[in-house]
């Protein structure tokens, strides 16, 4: 029996279950991830999920290798972090660059439009400059209804062009957090 | 350092008795060229680093849960798991029974004028990889020590963790390919047939 993606429940947004079938139905097997609320939806379906390894990260760049040994090993992978996470990764961005294995990423934002809290204003600011500095691509996400044509163009420049590409979902769409 | 005085160049070819059987990923430096010798130029079964560092425990893990039915070990120095000792601890949770590290430990940073690591000094890695919670963890520092870690790199029923200490004289000498493209090329025509 296949898994079966539960519907959304009333109310909330629907996009995370679509993104989540979406990435399914593009043969993304290995979800790894720093938990974010941002992702919450995302991540408590691939644990549910026995058909794919949800991999839970003590920091993201950890992600980065995985998702170039998961290539190695014929897997797509995909890694789920939050903005702040970006800064951990940028040595290990080498090996996708170098190899041009493929490497795709979905950042849920903080310390961007509305945030609260100002200990997340200085990575939020640098995400995009950053990553792009490392020869990562960035698509950043500012409604919902772009969340599954963003991705799914990371999709194909991550595994069919060997390119790394970080989608951005902004606060814009998600919501800045309640803080203080 | 009394403990630091096994040879790698004797006790990593003792402990991978077939290299052949495993698909081997390794860390920059020392444990590149261990393997790349043991391996030899003309296999395709393993994917050796020069940076990158504190990679190579997840990038293992990345291809052992993408080909369960095949035996992946991480081959890997003290300094380079160190930097990124938090992979133990999801290597745990993950558990894959299809994988195995061996951390080559010789209390030096090797590459950078061998000034004395973490280890070197206190730290003990094989302490660090059962608090992480890996099940399967040994020691290894002596000749007698061997046989026993070599039985479980080849049983591999479980995740394994073998602490490899050694001294710090010179790794095999091997030329190997810096081009992380071609040598992932090789990798994946040979496990997959496609580049």
């Amino acid at each position: 029996m296949p898994f079966e993606i539960p519907a959304p429940p009333a109310g909330e947004p629907t996009w995370p279950y679509e993104l989540y079938k979406l990435l399914k139905d593009e043969g993304v097997t290995q979800f790894s991830y720093v938990p974010d609320a941002g992702h919450k939806v995302l991540i408590n379906l691939s644990l549910a999920d026995p058909d794919v390894h949800s991999i839970p990260l003590t920091s993201e760049e950890e992600g980065v290798a995985m998702a170039a040994g998961a290539h190695l090993g014929g897997q797509k992978h995909v890694l789920l972090m939050q903005s702040s996470g970006a800064g951990n990764c940028i040595n290990m961005l080498s090996l996708p660059r170098l190899g041009k294995f493929p490497f795709l990423t979905i950042l849920s934002m903080r310390g961007d439009y509305g945030e609260g809290n100002p200990w997340q204003m200085p990575m939020g600011k640098s995400v995009q400059p950053v990553l792009e500095a490392c020869d990562v691509m960035c698509l950043k996400v500012e409604s919902a209804d772009e969340v599954l044509s963003a991705v799914s163009a990371g999709l194909t420049m991550a595994f069919q062009s060997q390119e790394s590409v970080a989608v951005l979902l902004g606060q814009k769409m998600l919501g800045a957090k309640k803080f203080g | 350092m009394s403990d630091f005085v096994l040879d790698r160049r004797e006790a990593i070819p003792k402990l991978i008795e077939n290299a052949e059987d495993y698909l081997i990923v390794t860390g920059l430096a020392g444990t590149a060229r261990d393997i790349a010798h043991l391996c030899g130029a003309e296999s395709a079964n393993y994917y050796t680093m020069a940076g990158a560092m504190g990679g190579a425990v997840s990038m293992g893990l990345g291809l052992a849960l993408a080909q369960p039915n095949k035996r992946v070990l991480v081959v890997t120095g003290d300094g380079e798991l160190l930097m990124n000792v938090g992979a133990l601890a999801c290597v745990a949770v993950m558990n894959p029974a299809n994988f195995g590290i061996i951390c080559v430990d010789n209390g030096h940073y090797g590459e950078t004028g061998n000034q004395v690591s973490h280890t070197g000094h206190v730290t003990d890695l094989g302490v660090m990889a059962s608090g992480a919670g890996i099940k399967q963890v040994r020691t290894v520092k002596e000749e007698g020590d061997i046989a026993d870690a070599a039985a479980m790199v080849k049983g591999g029923n479980a995740t394994f963790f073998v602490h490899l200490k050694v001294n710090d004289g010179p790794p095999a000498s091997v030329k190997r390919s810096l081009d992380a493209n071609y040598t992932k090329t090789v990798f994946r025509k040979a496990l997959l047939g496609e580049a």
